[in-house]
């Protein structure tokens, strides 16, 4: 023990690493901030550690060329020993963190803490934020399976929107005129170098304006925040009634971010890596593009925004979103932080909430997506060609061969991105029903130059049969 | 006390003396180092930027490969391709032999965001698996979000070949 201590005084002699760092870890924070809501800060830097040490894990194997990445997450997979579990532990840390940090940033939203003085705090976790979407973009490239072959066509394909450099934010983006191998190296660059250095320092600065201005008290209904007074009260209350960080609130992070990782690991150790999936050669396209779970609620927006706002949305959504985000604390500076007292603030967590969870639900579905193979694989069911006229049972085959399961259910199966045919004959009479097969509309494609009269005859005999119950027909 | 010194209290500018030269030239020169590690990398990152798009004559093979009145589905290997690009250097493309040597060449690529669309032949139609557009044989739009028809190759037929003119992704900026 003698010989630590003398080492251990050796080095902080020239270090000086005690005087710096003790009044850190003692520093007072106000009594009520040791609580468990104040631990989703330290738990995504959990994370973010993590995703350190598996992704320089990850590096020493992976080989980001265009056509050898893909191999290499195989024998990452396969044959590196603990290859799956790392490469499962960064999946699972990605999702984590994003996840943990969106807790962390509502809770700051409500808890007032971006309030005066701390708006560069919460404008530097704005863009902590954002370098964090771009590491799981990015780190879902690098994955380069179909998935991020066409998530970079996605991506090319927004930024072939912007008016007059279109062409050329395309070939900036990809590093060349399409999707190749130096679009790789471009990725591989911004996820290990450029993004995670920007990370690291804002992460610092993040931490040091938490030091130094305090950490948020505990809003209290009805105390609010005025420039002239508040940091004296801040004061006076951290000294009449603090707690030192260490332990007392320190043991709440502590047991957080064992928390949040042991959960990383759990969902690595049961639901193993994420992919690749499938080579990335453009000529198979049998594909059915995913993003992961961060991005499912864009993907979402893009199939139901109506076209003619897409291209403004696509360029101007993030930018007024960003802004807003950035704006936020100079709008809001002030005033009350309780957010008992904050019906708007309420209010707007609780529709954010709510529409990307909606959206995001409705992209892991996406009904607007036709079944490419319903049409084959999925029957008439056996109640709907029951005693029918030869002409209905050759209608029920037009329906069959035309494909128009790929877009419509019957008997609850099939495409969903038109409506179920299971009623259709109560709601259409027989003319309105030819018209729709023959002109389409409504987003239906028309399917008269693609039917014989014969065909149509039949088509929509069938169809007049599809009364469930007996119900009368459409009059 | 300095010149320097009594200057400043008297709430004159500092007289230029050496030290304050030095510090200036150590801008300048600092400030031309700069340039010099700038102009180059800035360079250097926009230097996939064409100055025109990239476009080439691609050959699909011989046109017999494309029965009339049908539509086929080619490939090709990107001629702006670097040896280390892999399956990736490959592009889809959709052939429609309308008859004799009319054809219409289109790009695999959804006019909406990109997603390759595939082709159905017993319905006529191309749908795209992402946001569930979908186009008639012709390439024009039939539904859902794209905002135009089909991105549609240029084409030749040269001595019984079929070829094309293309080498980027096709996007609205730069329809192939």
């Amino acid at each position: 023990m003698g010989f630590i201590h003398t080492l251990g005084n050796w080095f902080d002699q020239r270090l000086g690493a005690r005087a710096t760092l003790e009044p850190m870890i003692a520093h007072p924070v106000p009594r009520m901030t040791a609580s468990w809501w104040y631990v989703f800060g330290s738990a995504t830097l959990a994370l973010f550690a993590l995703q350190i040490v598996t992704g320089l894990c990850l590096a020493l194997v992976y080989v980001p060329t265009a056509d050898q990445a893909y191999q290499t997450l195989e024998y990452l997979n396969y044959q590196a020993p603990f290859g799956w579990f790392l490469r499962a532990t960064h999946f699972w840390g990605s999702n984590g963190m994003v996840l943990v940090m969106t807790l962390h940033l509502l809770q700051v939203f409500l808890w007032g803490a971006y309030k005066y003085p701390r708006e560069l705090t919460w404008i530097v976790g704005v863009f902590l934020f954002l370098c964090t979407l771009g590491m799981a973009f990015s780190g879902q490239v690098l994955r380069w399976d179909q998935d991020a072959y066409w998530g970079l066509g996605i991506s090319a394909s927004i930024a072939g929107r912007a008016p007059l450099i279109g062409r050329q934010l395309v070939e900036f983006l990809l590093g060349g005129p399409i999707i190749a191998g130096r679009t790789l190296s471009r990725f591989f660059a911004l996820h290990v170098f450029v993004i995670p250095g920007v990370l690291i320092g804002l992460v610092g600065l993040h931490l040091w304006l938490v030091l130094r201005l305090g950490i948020n008290e505990w809003p209290l209904p009805g105390r609010l925040v005025d420039r002239a007074t508040y940091r004296q009260r801040y004061e006076a209350e951290v000294q009449r009634d603090g707690v030192p960080f260490f332990p007392m609130a320190a043991r709440k992070d502590m047991v957080g971010m064992a928390v949040v990782v042991t959960g990383v690991l759990a969902c690595a150790v049961l639901f193993g890596p994420n992919g690749p999936n499938g080579v990335p050669d453009p000529t198979l396209i049998d594909t059915e593009p995913r993003p992961d779970f961060y991005f499912l609620a864009l993907f979402a927006l893009f199939a139901l925004l109506p076209p003619w706002t897409e291209t403004a949305i696509l360029l101007v959504g993030p930018v007024v979103a960003i802004g807003l985000l950035v704006a936020l604390p100079f709008l809001s500076g002030t005033g009350e932080k309780s957010w008992r007292r904050r019906p708007v603030a309420v209010i707007s967590v609780l529709l954010i909430v709510l529409t990307v969870g909606t959206l995001a639900s409705l992209g892991m579905t996406s009904p607007w997506s036709p079944v490419m193979d319903a049409w084959s694989g999925l029957p008439v069911p056996e109640a709907y060609v029951h005693g029918r006229t030869p002409l209905e049972l050759q209608g029920a085959v037009v329906l069959q061969s035309k494909q128009c399961r790929n877009c419509h259910s019957l008997g609850g199966a099939g495409g969903r991105r038109g409506p179920a045919l299971d009623g259709v004959g109560t709601r259409l009479t027989q003319d309105q029903l030819i018209r729709q097969v023959l002109q389409g509309g409504g987003n239906m494609p028309a399917y008269g130059k693609n039917l014989t009269p014969a065909e149509v005859t039949a088509l929509v005999a069938f169809m007049q049969t599809l009364r469930p119950g007996q119900a009368p027909p459409a009059r | 006390m300095t010149q320097d010194a009594t200057d400043r209290e008297a709430g004159l500018p500092a007289a230029p003396t050496r030290r304050t030269f030095l510090f200036k030239i150590g801008l300048v020169l600092d400030g031309i180092v700069a340039g010099l590690v700038g102009i180059p990398v800035i360079g250097y990152l926009l230097g996939p930027v064409r100055r025109s798009a990239a476009q080439a004559w691609i050959p699909l093979g011989p046109i017999d490969r494309f029965p009339e009145g049908e539509t086929r589905f080619a490939t090709y290997e990107n001629p702006f391709r670097v040896t280390w690009d892999g399956p990736t250097a490959k592009i889809a493309c959709w052939v429609r032999r309308i008859e004799g040597e009319q054809f219409q060449v289109f790009a695999i690529n959804c006019t909406h965001l990109g997603c390759p669309v595939r082709w159905f032949a017993p319905s006529r139609l191309f749908m795209c698996p992402c946001h569930g557009g979908a186009y008639y044989e012709d390439g024009s739009r039939a539904s859902g979000p794209p905002p135009r028809g089909l991105f549609e190759y240029d084409f030749q037929v040269r001595e019984g070949q079929l070829w094309v003119q293309g080498g980027q992704v096709p996007t609205l900026a730069q329809p192939v």
